[in-house]
C-alpha cells in the first residue's frame, strides 16, 4: 500500500533537525532506519505530515569503547553493531541482539536510535539495554541531557523523548570484571518479532552475584525489567534450583497477552525456561566462556 | 509537493519529479519500466523486491526514494553482462533454484550481497544469508545450491562476477516509460 502524503525535509545538522521538530510540533516524525515507520506509514497506522530524515547528518554512525562506556550513535545500523568486533568480544548480549532482529536485509537499514525511540515492546533492543543499565543522550533546542534507561520507556510506542528531542548516542557501562550477558529470543519462524525474549546482564564476586539486570521482551507493553527475579539473586550463590525459582518468578511478574503468538499461560512458561537458560549462559560469559 | 529524485540505476542515471511518498521499488517499476523487482507482500516480510543501493541490499518496498537521492541502484536487470548470466543467475539455471520464479530477483540479488561478502559461504551462512526472502515453491534446497554453485563457479575462476556497486552494463528498460 502506498503511504500518505508528507512533505520530506533531509537536515545535515542535528540542530538543523532540531529546529524543523519544533517547527512543526506533532505533525512531524523523525525518519531514521524507516523499518518500523514506513511499515506502519504503508498500513496508514502512521500519517506524518512531515518527515524529517536524520540519514543525511554525518556523525552519527559509530560504535567506539571510551574508558567508561561503549559508545554507539543512534544511526548505526543492526547489520553494523552485528559485525562490529568490540561487540562481539566484549558486549557479547549486544551482539546476540542484533543478531536476532528482523532479517539481513532490514537489518541493513534499520537503526538501533529507532529501535528504542520506537519503543515497541515487541522490539529486542529495549530488554537489553534495560538489562545493561544504559544511558540514552538526547539532544534538544536546550541541548543535550542524559536520561537513565529505567526512566525511558514510559509506554507503549512512548519514550521520555520530548517532540522536538533527538535520540543521539546510547552508552553502555563498561561491564566490570567478572561480568557477563546473554539474550535469548524465542520467535516462531526466522525474522519474526519474540514470542519472549530475555536479556541478562550480570556481575559475580567471591562466587556470588554481585547484580543482576534482566530485561523482558514482547511480555508487557512497556519494556520492562524482571526486578523481583533480580532482587531474589544478588547476594546468592549461582545454583540450578535458585534459577529454577528465579524464573518463576519473572514468569509472575510479566504481563503476557494472548496473540497469534501464543497464550498468556504459554507466553509465561517461556519467561520461566529462558530467563534459566538465560542466566546459565550469562553465568559461563562471565567465567570466560564466550 | 513534487522532488526531483536523481538516481543511477544499472549504471544509467535518470532523474524524475516524484511524491515524497513514493517507494524505491515503485520509482523502479512505475517510473522506469523496471519490472524486474516484484511485489510480494504489503508488510516488509518477503523480500521480493531487494535490490542493491551503493553495494548494500535492502527492501526497496520499504525506503522512499527521495531519501537515496543520487545513489547508485543495481537491479536484476543489471546483472547480466553483454548477454552473459551472472554466475549466480547460471547457478540457479544449473540447479533449479526456481519454480514460479517470483522470489527469483530478490533471491538472486540477495545472494550477490552474500557472495559480496563471503565468498565461500557454508551451507549455515548462506541459509541465514536468506533469511529475508521468503520462496513459496522450492523449499530453499535447490536455491540454497545454486548458490553453492555460483560461489565455486566464481571461485575457480570460471566466470567473472561484477562488482555490485559498480555496474557496467548499459540496461534496457523492458518497457521505457515516456
Ligand atoms: C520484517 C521486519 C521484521 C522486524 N523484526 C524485528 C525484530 O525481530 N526485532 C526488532 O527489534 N525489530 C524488528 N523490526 C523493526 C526494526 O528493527 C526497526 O528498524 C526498528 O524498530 C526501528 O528502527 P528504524 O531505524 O528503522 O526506525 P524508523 O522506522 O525510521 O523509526 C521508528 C520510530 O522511531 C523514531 N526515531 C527513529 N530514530 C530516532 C532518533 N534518533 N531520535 C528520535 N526518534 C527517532 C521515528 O520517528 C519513528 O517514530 C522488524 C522490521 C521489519 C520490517
Ligand atoms: S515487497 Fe515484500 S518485502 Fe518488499
Ligand atoms: S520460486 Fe516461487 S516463490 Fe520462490
Amino acid at each position: 500500500m502506498i503511504p500518505g502524503k508528507f512533505e520530506y525535509f533531509a537536515p545535515t545538522s542535528v540542530s538543523e533537525a532540531i529546529g524543523l521538530l519544533g517547527q512543526y510540533g506533532s505533525e512531524a516524525k523523525i525518519l531514521a532506519g524507516g523499518q518500523s515507520l514506513i511499515p506502519a506509514m504503508r498500513f496508514r497506522l502512521a500519517q506524518p505530515e512531515i518527515l524529517v530524515d536524520i540519514n543525511r547528518i554525518q556523525g552519527l554512525e559509530y560504535v567506539r569503547e571510551t574508558d567508561d562506556y561503549l559508545e554507539i550513535g543512534a544511526l548505526t545500523r543492526e547489520s553494523a553493531i552485528e559485525k562490529s568486533t568490540i561487540v562481539q568480544q566484549r558486549y557479547p548480549m549486544l551482539a546476540d541482539t542484533a543478531r536476532v532482529i528482523a532479517d539481513p536485509l532490514v537489518r541493513n537499514m534499520a537503526t538501533i536510535g529507532g529501535n528504542l525511540a520506537h519503543a515497541d515492546p515487541a522490539n529486542d533492543h529495549p530488554a537489553t539495554i534495560l538489562a545493561y543499565n544504559a544511558r540514552i543522550v538526547a539532544e534538544g533546542p536546550g541541548g543535550e541531557r542524559i536520561i537513565p534507561v529505567d526512566d525511558f520507556f514510559i509506554g507503549i510506542f512512548e519514550t521520555s523523548l520530548e517532540r522536538d528531542e533527538i535520540l543521539k548516542e546510547i552508552l553502555i557501562p563498561s561491564p566490570p570484571g567478572g561480568s557477563g550477558g546473554a539474550y535469548l529470543k524465542i520467535e516462531r519462524k526466522v525474522g519474526d518479532y519474540a514470542v519472549v525474549g530475555v536479556a541478562v546482564q550480570l556481575t559475580m564476586e567471591d562466587g556470588l552475584f554481585k547484580s543482576i539486570r534482566i530485561g523482558l521482551t514482547n511480555v508487557s507493553s512497556t519494556p520492562m525489567r524482571a526486578r523481583a527475579a533480580e532482587a531474589l539473586l544478588v547476594g546468592q550463590t549461582p545454583e540450578e534450583a535458585l534459577f529454577d525459582k528465579a524464573g518463576r518468578v519473572a514468569a509472575a511478574e510479566c504481563e503476557p497477552w494472548a496473540d497469534l503468538r501464543g497464550s498468556e499461560e504459554y507466553k509465561r512458561d517461556l519467561v520461566r525456561v529462558v530467563t534459566k537458560r538465560a542466566i546459565r549462559k550469562a553465568i559461563e560469559r562471565a567465567n570466560g566462556v564466550l | 509537493m513534487k522532488k526531483t529524485v536523481k538516481l543511477t540505476v544499472n549504471g544509467t542515471t535518470y532523474e524524475r519529479d516524484v511524491e515524497p511518498r513514493t517507494l524505491l521499488v515503485h520509482f523502479l517499476r512505475d517510473e522506469l519500466g523496471l519490472t524486474g523487482t516484484h511485489i510480494g507482500c504489503d508488510t516488509s516480510q518477503c523480500g521480493a523486491c531487494t535490490v542493491s543501493v551503493n553495494g548494500q541490499s535492502l527492501k526497496s518496498c520499504t525506503a522512499f526514494a527521495v531519501q537515496l537521492q543520487g545513489a547508485e541502484v543495481m537491479t536484476i536487470e543489471g546483472l547480466a553482462k553483454e548477454g552473459e548470466l551472472h554466475p549466480i543467475q547460471q547457478g540457479f539455471w544449473e540447479m533449479h533454484g526456481l519454480q514460479c520464479g517470483y522470489c527469483t530477483p530478490g533471491m538472486i540479488m540477495q545472494s550477490v550481497q552474500l557472495l559480496d561478502r563471503n565468498p565461500n559461504p557454508t551451507e549455515e551462512e548462506i541459509r541465514r544469508g536468506i533469511e529475508g526472502n521468503l520462496c513459496r515453491c522450492t523449499g530453499y534446497q535447490n536455491i540454497v545450491k545454486s548458490i553453492q554453485w555460483a560461489a565455486q563457479h566464481k571461485n575457480q575462476g570460471q566466470t567473472e562476477i561484477p562488482e555490485a556497486s559498480a555496474p557496467k552494463v548499459d540496461p534496457q528498460p523492458i518497457a521505457p516509460v515516456p
